[in-house]
């Protein structure tokens, strides 16, 4: 079967049309940024906004943002990596899983500040040239999913789980893998992938 | 989330410098204006929810390095206030020596959530209560002190039935933090003028008149680490609770016994999703020590456990559940093979 998941017949698709509408939200900064600067204000203002540069995906990326940013908002609004996904914005349904170092982190409850100096891997930092990442290949060989909504934070998430070492039975994956709610119930499925892919990556 | 100032910690002296700065309009330290940032999954909710609102906030994961040791140290263990819980709920000797630790923090939150969160923020999260983290409800005593609560007559299935107060309901929601009280764990504070310690045991403050002050401790203090002495093999956590994981306690149970030939040297008992406060129930342990085990017993210790429990309209089911945990989990803890 020909793999046309990467372009569509028109040549436009909605991954790209959301990334570019994402990146245009750095116009205007870029644009204050050649503005002559203001007045240094005489007390520190928390509205102002603060430079941190961010290791995503092996890149740095240096942003300007408002203090409150979080990882999410920053990979979503400021770099077009609109991959993660925001769900609850709460900690608390895992579709914004983003690894920090080797660790799984919900990335809406991470401060982009608190972040920096740090590794921070993304969904669009799993595949290599025009070969999924072993968990991306299970989910689709499994038909992990139905939306597709919680996907990107469920395969973060299960990488970790599997080098956490907890990937060694069902109920372990279970168990470990409750972060990430799927409101279609894809679960069966999930497991299913999660162990598809546990050798692979533990094999390295 | 409204704006505020960030800093990052470079060592715990200008930690507690930043925290402490505006201390006298920082009373009491739930409506401080400069909060410290560990884990952040309290804070960083709480603020996009609008609840906390401070307007400074100190970074200490830059402390890490000296403040996350797991150091289970012969007869005695120590651990870092910014120990992650997944750290410590998968230390080979805390799981052997310390399971009710290592199963409290287990079986608290998600694995994202425990990478994120340290033993410190973990003890000192707020409440679930809906009332307080909803900013819509104008009624509610730990929010806006004196201005009533909204959980007495409202939906209060998850609330407390122990020590409660006529101003507040809302149930303390950790686990880590009942494994601690029946350890007799001792926490470690610093503070502008040094480090103290008291019993862990005194750190939380049931609500009383005053459900806005939650702990003993003061604007510009840090917990820096917890110790237990002795080990704790025979020790369980058990927790009951709508989902099987990724849930809140409705009633959990941290058990620790000293078990000699079937009778009950040492017992301790402490409750959690039940009470306002990590909870110690002293009269079963009273009722435990000395005998010998048998599940009438469990039983009377567990009736014990309740005897001053108080429901209300929706949460009055957590008496009777809380007796079969507690009667439960002493049967697997003295079933332990040790």
């Amino acid at each position: 079967m020909p793999d046309n998941s990467s372009s569509t017949p028109s040549g436009f698709d909605r991954r790209a049309f959301m990334a570019g509408a994402a990146g245009s939200a750095l116009v205007p900064i870029t644009a204050r940024a050649a503005a002559p600067d203001p007045p240094a204000p005489a007390v520190q203002d928390p509205s102002a906004p603060v430079d941190v540069t961010l290791n995503v995906n092996g890149k740095e990326r240096r942003l300007r943002i408002d203090a409150r940013t979080t990882v999410l908002d920053a990979l979503r609004e400021h770099m077009g990596l609109t991959g993660s996904k925001k769900g609850c914005d709460h900690g608390q349904c895992g579709a914004c899983t983003v690894l920090i170092g080797d660790r799984r982190v919900v990335s809406c409850l991470t401060l982009a500040l608190a972040a920096e100096g740090q590794e921070i891997t993304t969904i669009e930092g799993l595949a290599t040239d025009d070969r999924l990442h072993p968990m991306q290949q299970a989910f689709v060989d499994n038909d992990a999913f139905q939306c597709g909504y919680c996907t990107p934070g469920q395969i973060m998430s299960a990488i970790a789980c599997v080098k956490e070492g907890h990937a060694a039975s069902e109920a372990d994956i279970r168990e470990y893998m409750s972060g990430n709610i799927c409101r279609c119930a894809a679960y069966p499925n999930i497991v299913a992938a999660v162990k598809q892919a546990a050798p692979e990556i533990l094999k390295g | 989330m409204r704006p505020f100032l960030y800093q990052r910690a470079t060592d715990p002296d200008m930690a507690v410098q930043a925290l402490s700065a505006a201390a006298a309009a920082n009373n009491p330290l739930t409506q401080a204006t400069t909060q410290p940032l560990a884990g952040g999954t309290t804070l960083i909710d709480l603020m996009k929810l609008d609840v906390m609102r401070p307007t400074a906030i100190v970074d200490i994961n830059p402390l890490a390095q000296g403040w996350s040791a797991i150091s289970p140290d012969g007869e005695n263990l120590r651990l870092g206030a910014l120990a992650k819980m997944s750290d410590v709920a998968a230390h080979d000797e805390i799981q052997r020596n310390y399971p009710v630790i290592a199963n409290s923090l287990k079986l608290a939150a998600s694995a994202q959530l425990r990478n994120m969160a340290t033993l410190g923020g973990n003890v000192m999260q707020r409440t679930r209560c809906s009332y307080f983290r909803d900013v819509s409800y104008e009624n509610c005593n730990k929010r806006k002190p004196g201005s009533g609560c909204a959980a007495m007559d409202g939906v209060n299935r998850m609330h407390a039935v122990l020590g409660i107060s006529d101003q507040c309901i809302a149930t303390y929601p950790g686990d880590f933090a009942q494994a601690l009280i029946a350890l007799d764990a001792t926490v470690e504070i610093m503070g502008k003028s040094g480090s103290r310690s008291m019993p862990f045991a005194e750190l939380h403050k049931v609500p009383g008149h005053s459900p806005d002050v939650e702990t003993a401790l003061q604007p510009g203090e840090l917990i820096s680490a917890f110790t237990v002495s002795g080990r704790w093999p025979r020790s369980v956590y058990l927790k009951a609770r709508d989902r099987q994981s990724y849930e809140f306690a409705l009633s959990s149970a941290a058990i620790a016994l000293d078990l000699q030939d079937d009778t009950i040297r040492d017992a301790r008992v402490a409750l959690g999703g039940v009470a306002t406060v990590p909870w110690r129930a002293r009269e079963a342990e009273t009722l435990l020590k000395g005998q010998k085990f048998d599940d009438g017993l469990a039983q009377r210790a567990a009736d014990a456990a309740f005897a001053d429990a108080r429901g209300r309209r929706h949460n009055s089911f957590k008496i009777a559940l809380g007796k079969r945990v507690v009667a439960r989990a002493l049967q697997q803890a003295v079933a332990m093979e040790i």
